[in-house]
């Protein structure tokens, strides 16, 4: 009943649907009507398509550093054993993702706007309005609140599962809470935290919806261009050779990731 | 003083995420098309009610997200079972082909499968949307219940076997206690995935058969209409009661084990 023959009907289904259309994005990168062409690669190196580039990581990273230090202590208190109602307060974290991505998007925009309900607030107590939407603040905005549950829940499952005893042993052996913290919770949470990582960063580097909303069209991000290419220009050429960029900046993330933590402590992802 | 800080946290971030949750439901109650309070009304509840297009949305996001989901957790928990047992090089592949998905953005899922189901030939419709939905998050129930598996002592399960239990009954009494918070945490994220996609769906889905993030995208695109919030707020309601209601059952089971 425990053995790896439980995988293959798993692999199986992968290798159909995830690894066939993966080398359809290849082919189609690289040809044009039955011919080899990088024509499609060259074009992604105008100035354009690689500030969008920066901009995407840079963005995807402040969200994703900006979620786990949000998350982190929220996952700490919910796992605590004397917090009262803590399976609710789970729930109501967790909550927001059953509903519409789209949804709350959109309801953050009505709420942000110049003429939103936070605006017409600060006018009604005299105060000068402020410009929330349509810059890389409210973008960024969008894509932790979107992506916030995906960082607390791996690491709130981690935190349950570690071990009291070795907690106490650590305060016995004379280890102020700093040192616990530092030297035991943390390192037996790093499977969580990378699960969190990956989970948050994957989606904000690609995005295209929030920044449609909170941008306003007016930052473009990796994930907009992409979506122009299929649905406006028709360039599928194009649009496979930028998903192809993408899903290499994505491989590097992974391997950086598995080398950090994964492999050498033996937790988590792998 | 310690325990109000972290109440205040707790609160605070509830408060961030809720707001707009309660604006939405607030303004579809709304006797405007605007977000400025003009009383209340029914009407956008009687327009959705009304409206057979967001009435077979809604049933199929339903079918899609029950049917994608389960498929998932039982792919996903099997495949993890698995995973863990192979041998170094064998469970990298594994895991690197699982990690595809994860890490590709929806949009690469969308057009790649697009690609695929239209080289195949097979029509768009209610079964491209559902295998592209188990293809995206079967991988989220793997990487959910690994860290379970990984921290279970497998020793358990060698015993039990040594004790005369048989792999299925070891598997029952010993593996799936210890794996459970992980395959219920991954089968809420598949079917939490599934209704909240958009974009995946977007690219398979096929004429006349609309989930509703396509639906309401569709709407949206058209200006603001406050029956998206009708829909919502229904949409919230129910799957809150839902789950109080599941959460409360737990919570007695718990309190009777406890007991004994």
């Amino acid at each position: 009943m425990h053995r790896k023959s439980l995988a293959y009907p798993y692999l199986i289904w992968a290798a159909i649907f995830i690894v066939v259309p993966l080398l359809l994005i290849v082919y189609f990168s690289f040809f044009k009507d039955g011919s080899f062409t990088i024509q499609n690669y060259q074009k992604f190196l105008e100035d354009y398509y690689i500030k969008a580039l920066i901009r995407s990581i840079e963005l995807a990273f402040i969200s994703t550093v900006i979620c786990l230090v949000m998350a982190y202590p929220l996952a700490m208190i919910l796992s605590d054993k004397h917090m009262t109602n803590k399976q609710i307060i789970l729930l109501l974290v967790v909550l927001p993702m059953w509903m519409n991505s789209l949804l709350r998007t959109y309801a953050w925009g009505s709420l942000l706007e110049n003429n939103g309900v936070i605006n017409s607030m600060l006018k009604a107590v005299q105060l000068a309005p402020i410009t929330f939407l349509y810059g890389n603040g409210a973008v960024i905005f969008g894509m932790v609140y979107n992506f916030f549950p995906f960082m607390v829940l791996p690491i709130y499952n981690v935190l349950c599962k570690i071990d009291p005893s070795l907690i106490e042993a650590s305060y016995d052996l004379g280890a102020d809470k700093v040192t616990t913290f530092r030297k035991v919770i943390l390192p037996l949470s790093m499977p969580g935290v990378v699960t969190g990582i990956v989970m948050v960063f994957m989606p904000a580097l690609t995005t295209f919806l929030i920044t449609r909303l909170l941008g306003g069209g007016k930052i473009n991000l990796i994930g907009n261009i992409i979506e122009e290419q299929f649905t406006r220009t028709n360039n599928f050429g194009f649009g496979s050779a930028v998903s192809m960029i993408l899903m290499i900046i994505v491989l590097i993330t992974l391997a950086f990731m598995s080398k950090k933590d994964s492999l050498d402590k033996g937790g988590g992802l792998f | 003083m310690i325990s109000f800080i972290k109440k205040s946290y707790v609160v605070i971030i509830l408060i961030i995420m809720y707001a707009p949750i309660a604006l939405l439901m607030l303004f579809s109650f709304n006797n405007s098309k605007l977000p400025i309070w003009k009383g209340f009304t029914l009407s956008w509840y009687a327009k959705m009610f009304n409206d057979a297009s967001i009435q077979q949305a809604f049933m199929y996001t339903i079918i899609i997200a029950i049917i994608s989901s389960f498929a998932a957790t039982v792919i996903g928990t099997f495949a993890a079972m698995g995973i863990n047992r192979m041998v170094s090089w064998q469970k990298n592949i594994a895991m690197n082909i699982t990690y595809i998905p994860l890490l590709s953005p929806d949009i690469i899922i969308g057009i790649s499968l697009m690609m695929l189901f239209s080289v195949i030939k097979l029509p768009f419709g209610l079964p491209t949307l559902i295998v592209s939905h188990i293809t995206f998050s079967t991988p989220y129930v793997i990487l959910s219940v690994m860290p379970k598996l990984k921290q279970m002592d497998y020793n358990l399960y060698e015993a039990a076997l040594d004790l005369g239990a048989t792999p299925w009954y070891a598997f029952k009494k010993v593996i799936f206690p210890e794996i459970m918070p992980g395959v219920i945490a991954g089968a809420f994220i598949a079917f939490t995935l599934s209704i909240d996609d958009f974009v995946v769906s977007f690219f398979n889905k096929g004429a006349g058969v609309d989930t509703l993030s396509i639906k309401i995208y569709s709407m949206a695109r058209k200006g603001v209409n406050p029956t998206i919030n009708a829909i919502s707020t229904i949409m919230f309601s129910t799957i809150i009661i839902i789950l109080l209601v599941m959460n409360i059952k737990v919570n007695k089971k718990l309190s009777k084990s406890q007991t004994k």
